[in-house]
């Protein structure tokens, strides 16, 4: 870790500033983009600790402000969530029968 | 019917509190939801004094606030559900809730109130990933709420409030302050917390950046040095301290997942965090049943985040029919004519510039 290229930006999974910077001049213009080319902010925070060091070098790369990045795409579960605690099935059951 | 619907608080800090006491006072059904094993968001961490005028509770230490709040919650015996986190919600405002981990629930609300907070930023330099490089938040955390100290010797990066209250309150616990960074030329934080620092003899370096943190095992050494008029660097100024923690006082971005999913536009306000969900005066976002109060509509501090929450829920209450025209609008003045106060003096009218332009935004789309 002596360059700083090297240092790394995502921690969850590992992901250099290297490795984004390399995804951007690639053709990555969006955070998304660049978590879907890179895995930066797939991990267990979510992107909570990378996403504005990433939205940093993405500007920085694009030569924009970071007011002008389009805003990440969000999905739930927002949260890691064990297969296990998603028994939505009740719930659904319940809400049919409300309706039916 | 609607009205028979829940309004849902997701958050129950200063301003989450503060919506779920008025929905409740004004008769409406209202369910509170917090991840956290007890209700209070971050003000049984602030063991300092509050500013502010009297109303504001100045003077008063932030777990006070946060005793007197809960005490008021219970009282009027307010559905509070905790160890419960929203993972989701869809545009037809169903809540969907993992309680302590094990099992979903959706929660069809009729209004949701967004007390989500904010995220502490975090700074990349070589070596930030060492064990003993945290964010200013932990180690209060670590200190005011488990008792433990992080380190002895301890290098702040960032003089704004945040920064310079953490590290009061390590030295309070023991720790060394070696020194705080501030990469722009002034300091930023209020003068009574800055001052008690400075009075202590803790050096302030201002003009100055982390360059590396280096170890072995974890945190041994920071080396920091001047920054040029484009905040790089200059190598000839560097100078190495022995911490063995680095605190990261850099800042809060608002929470942004919940709303995003319910649809709300958002609006990127520097002075408050960054991108944020835009807002009305009366705290509703572009989703007419959303509203955004705290940290989460713009960071700002424990005070304004409870008229915030104040203001949607009477707001909420109202709309819902469970308030009249004239009481909602007298409680909509007094609430805002309190937010004004706290946005005045140097740093407030920032924020309060700040703001006005997020509601004159939301008018215009």
């Amino acid at each position: 870790m002596n360059s700083d290229d090297e240092r790394y930006i995502c921690r969850c999974e590992e992901v250099t500033e290297k490795e984004i910077r390399e995804a951007v001049r690639a053709g990555a213009r969006t955070v998304t983009e660049v978590k879907r080319w890179t895995r930066a902010g797939m991990g267990i925070c979510q992107g909570r600790s990378c996403k504005r060091l990433v939205e940093r070098i993405l500007a920085e790369e694009l030569g924009v402000s970071p007011a002008e990045l389009e805003p990440s795409t969000v999905r739930p579960p927002i949260r890691p969530v064990s297969i296990s605690a998603i028994n939505m099935e009740e719930t659904r059951e319940r809400n049919d029968r409300e309706e039916g | 019917m609607e009205k028979h619907k829940p309004v849902v608080v997701v958050g129950a800090g200063p301003a989450g509190l503060c919506a779920a006491i008025e929905l409740k006072k004004a008769g409406a059904p209202v369910i509170l939801l917090d991840e956290n094993d007890k209700p209070g968001g971050q003000l049984f961490k602030q063991i300092h004094k509050f500013f502010g005028s009297r109303e504001h509770k100045a003077g008063t230490r932030g777990f006070t606030i946060g005793t007197s709040l809960l005490d008021e919650s219970l009282k009027l015996g307010i559905d509070v559900r905790l160890e419960t986190e929203v993972v989701g919600v869809d545009p037809g405002l169903r809540v969907w809730a993992v309680r302590q981990r094990a099992s979903s629930e959706l929660i069809e609300a009729s209004r949701l109130i967004l007390a989500t907070g904010a995220t502490e930023n975090a700074l990349s330099f070589p070596g930030w990933t060492l064990p003993g490089v945290m964010t200013a938040g932990c180690a209060q955390t670590l200190i005011n709420v488990y008792r433990v100290l992080p380190g002895k010797r301890v290098l702040i990066i960032g003089s704004g409030n945040v920064g310079v209250i953490v590290g009061y309150q390590l030295m309070q616990s023991g720790a060394e302050v070696v020194g705080i960074v501030e990469a722009l030329p002034s300091l930023g934080g209020y003068g009574v917390h800055t001052a008690k620092l400075a009075r202590a003899g803790v050096p302030f370096y201002t003009g100055t950046t982390v360059v590396r943190a280096e170890g072995v095992e974890s945190l041994e050494r920071a080396t920091i040095a001047q920054v040029d008029g484009s905040f790089k660097p200059i190598a000839s100024t560097e100078r190495t301290l022995d911490v063995d923690t680095i605190c990261l006082a850099v800042g809060l971005t608002p929470s942004l997942e919940l709303s995003s999913l319910a649809g709300c536009r958002t609006i990127y306000v520097p002075e408050l965090g960054g991108r944020m969900p835009l807002h009305d005066e009366y705290m509703r976002s572009s989703v007419q049943e959303v509203y955004v109060v705290g940290d989460t509509a713009g960071v700002e501090e424990a005070s304004t985040a409870m008229e915030e929450g104040r203001l949607a829920g009477v707001h909420a209450a109202w709309s819902l029919g469970y308030m009249s025209d004239d009481d909602m609008k007298e409680r909509v003045d007094e609430t805002k004519q309190r937010l004004n106060a706290l946005r005045q003096g140097v740093f407030g009218q920032k924020r309060f510039n700040a703001k006005a332009r997020i509601i004159q935004e939301s008018q215009l789309r």
